[in-house]
């Protein structure tokens, strides 16, 4: 990864860092979209070393954060039923549904395997014709195409028991949904590098100018992020609220074009619920009539499930800042990073294991 | 419309944390293998050898400190880029006695093998066994063999036991860590667990990426000419440095902080885990040490390592510390802090 190099250098970090002190005179609350960008800063630990008063809100684009749980459940029940087998991203296999993940339906005997690309699950499916295989398209933008293409080869070669199962949602929506909604914080936006490279940003213009909010289309390694930072905070000083393209190495305008047909003729936009969010119209693609045969959905009726997310902590306003994990009553007694009520206390991301890590003996003494 | 979006309030669904079933991650070295550990085995099992919980028990019979261990290997491939099942069920074990400050003497070794395997896989397997105990001057003086019927086991696993003298003046134990020590780290990270993966998935990396398996008691050998300065030692291997430095702090009641740019990880690796989304830190590794010591004596023990052909890369890559006591952190190099977890369990390419 030596091209990475320079986007990795300490120094010029630094360097943008002072000079996002030296734009900052005012505080501003600036809004990562991507689950991507989220994990970097988190990683780098940008967002401690930035200047108090500037705050980076983390946004909802994680899939496995936004994947419904009535989805969850049904790729669970999926899974179980024989004959299937079961393909995802590694990571959607721990995410809970109502009662269960995917590893533990894999434990119960499903067949649930880890791929790369939803075009292993495709050669799964050619080399077993006598099982059926479904892919978990999850994801935003980025991860689309490939589940486009997957399923425009599988009609084309005539492979019948290959499946998908959706769960696409699409940024834009999601954006818009967080402008309208009342008591929004965010005043600028960081878009996310990699949709923008499949979708180009001329999306977000009529956005920006709506709602009079700064977008700036952002890399993903610490020096990129930092520069599409200073940019957004520039913006806000100046009274500016355009889309800069700051990630001008991978994202054009109208992003990729071939990518971008292939999209259009395999899905449709569609409603869609977001975990922890609820319903955005228009927000989410599912496969087009031409390809709905390729619907997991509606190949495997797993019937009407009871859906219960289960009750939550309060990382929601630990998050937001409103109170401190110390002052959460859980907080060290029912909830540690061995026994977590919440995600905060469970990533290296989150606030609440931060904190129990550097302060357990403070607050709750080992039985030693 | 969802209305009264509030984006404090979202946050990444949970992990299950109690299955009723064993899923992977139980396997895995990390939380989940911890958590049966504590609330299985110890209970049943409790004695003061196996509540040091090292990577060997020193057990006292005639006078004599032996160190004891044993580890199953269920490696898939069973061949893999730089090694084999084989390789890796004698250096395995012989490093995990070799970290509680033993001299590796002998090995057993259990074959549990699936009907139809092909006796020259399994002699291939043997062989190369044979030359990697040959190579580390221990003998495999015992052993055992099973077969399990067609489509009951996945070709073959091994286990292997072993047993070394600790010798006189050799006190490791997580109790004798103190702030200021030194932690040193033998050479670049990633290489077993990502080498295992590529031929596994059938991904390709460009560069061909190996194994790094080795037997590691005479690099430790080197480490304890001067047994006094050595606290403890550790093989990072499943769950990777991540893992072995957690259950060093909690063990140890004390902090770690390690320097981001001080810890070695070959630029193939360091690729590969990017574009899986994995953390180099909680990658495998069959042929890396880490040592913590007294820091007057880091130096001359670093190049002293540095003097073998296992320790080439030796890095101090952090420090012991009485803050924030049981957790691992690590400086960025844009000088922030991060807490580095105990991995759950299963590695999972991330989504983004």
């Amino acid at each position: 990864m030596k091209h990475l190099a320079e986007y990795r250098d300490a120094a010029i970090a630094r360097g943008l860092l002072r000079e996002i002190e030296r734009l900052a005179t005012r505080p501003w609350t600036i809004m990562e979209v991507c689950g991507g960008q989220t994990h970097s800063i988190i990683r780098t630990g940008i967002d401690q070393v930035l200047p108090a008063g500037l705050e980076l809100v983390h946004g909802p684009g994680c899939p496995v954060c936004v994947t419904p749980l009535e989805l969850i459940d049904k790729a669970v029940a999926i899974a179980a039923r024989p004959g299937v087998v079961f393909c995802s991203f590694g990571d959607m296999l721990r995410v809970p549904g109502s009662a269960k993940d995917l590893f533990q339906a894999k434990s119960e005997g499903a067949d649930v395997r880890v791929v790369y690309s939803p075009l292993d699950a495709l050669r799964l499916a050619r080399e077993n014709p006598g099982r059926e295989v479904v892919f978990f398209a999850v994801g935003f933008e980025t991860t689309a195409p490939a589940n486009a293409m997957a399923v425009k080869v599988a009609r084309r070669d005539g492979i019948a028991n290959f499946s998908l199962l959706v769960s696409h949602v699409l940024v834009p929506p999601a954006i818009e949904a967080i402008l309208r909604a009342p008591g929004n914080r965010v005043q600028a936006f960081l878009a996310a590098g990699h949709v923008c490279t499949v979708m180009g940003y001329r999306q977000y213009v009529p956005i920006a100018e709506r709602h009079r909010v700064p977008i700036v289309v952002a890399g993903f390694e610490p020096v990129d992020l930092l520069d599409g930072i200073r940019r957004a905070v520039a913006q806000l000083e100046h009274g500016e609220a355009r889309v800069e393209n700051a990630y001008a190495r991978a994202v054009t305008r109208d992003g990729n074009l071939a990518a971008r047909k292939l999209l259009g003729e395999v899905f449709e936009v569609t409603d869609r619920n977001w975990r922890g969010i609820g319903l955005i119209p228009a927000s989410g693609w599912r496969l087009a009539p031409g390809y709905r045969d390729f619907d997991a959905e509606s190949r495997f009726d797993v019937g009407a499930l009871s859906v219960g997310e289960s009750p939550l902590c309060r990382s929601g306003e630990v998050l937001q800042g409103a109170i401190k994990p110390t002052d959460c009553p859980a907080f060290g007694k029912e909830c540690t990073p061995r026994t977590p009520l919440g995600a905060t206390m469970v990533s290296s991301e989150g606030a609440c294991a931060a904190y129990y890590n550097y302060r357990r003996r403070a607050v709750a003494p080992d039985p030693d | 419309m969802a209305k009264n979006l509030d984006p404090g309030k979202w946050s990444c669904p949970l992990p299950l944390r109690s299955y009723p079933n064993v899923v992977l991650g139980h396997g895995s070295g990390g939380q989940l293998t911890a958590d049966l550990i504590q609330q299985l085995f110890l209970p049943a099992f409790r004695n003061s050898a196996l509540e040091a919980l090292g990577d060997a028990a020193v057990v006292a019979a005639a006078g004599l400190r032996l160190a004891f261990s044993t580890d199953a290997y269920v490696v898939r491939p069973l061949v893999f880029p730089g090694g084999s099942l084989g390789e890796l069920a004698v250096n395995g074990t012989i490093n995990d006695l070799a970290v509680a400050g033993a001299r590796p003497l002998f090995l057993s070794a259990a074959f549990l093998v699936e009907e139809g395997f092909p006796i020259e896989q399994l002699a291939r397997l043997v062989q190369r066994m044979a030359a990697a105990a040959r190579e580390a001057g221990v003998e495999i003086v015992t052993g055992d063999t099973k077969v399990v019927d067609k489509g009951h086991g996945d070709g073959c696993y091994i286990t292997t036991a072993g047993i070394g003298l600790v010798s006189e003046g050799v006190q490791l134990g997580p109790q004798r860590i103190e702030p200021g020590d030194a932690v040193i780290l033998s050479g670049p990270i990633g290489d077993h667990g990502i080498a295992v993966l590529s031929v596994r998935e059938g991904l390709e990396f460009g560069a061909r990426i190996e194994s790094d398996t080795a037997a590691l008691h005479t690099l430790v050998e080197t480490i304890l000419e001067t047994p006094g300065a050595v606290r403890f030692m550790r093989d990072p291997t499943r769950g990777g440095v991540a893992a072995a430095l957690n259950e060093v702090a909690a063990a140890a009641g004390k902090g770690i902080v390690l320097e981001e740019e001080k810890i070695p990880v070959r630029a193939e690796v360091e690729a590969a885990c990017e574009l899986l989304g994995l953390d180099p830190l909680t990658v495998a590794n069959e042929g890396k040490l880490l040592a913590v010591v007294d820091p007057a004596a880091a130096p001359a023990i670093l190049e002293r390592m540095r003097a073998h052909p296992l320790g080439r890369d030796a890095q101090v890559i952090g420090r012991i510390t009485a803050e924030h006591p049981g957790a691992v952190t690590l400086r960025t190099s844009i000088g922030a802090a991060r807490v580095i977890p105990m991995p759950v369990g299963e590695l999972l390419p991330r989504i983004c």
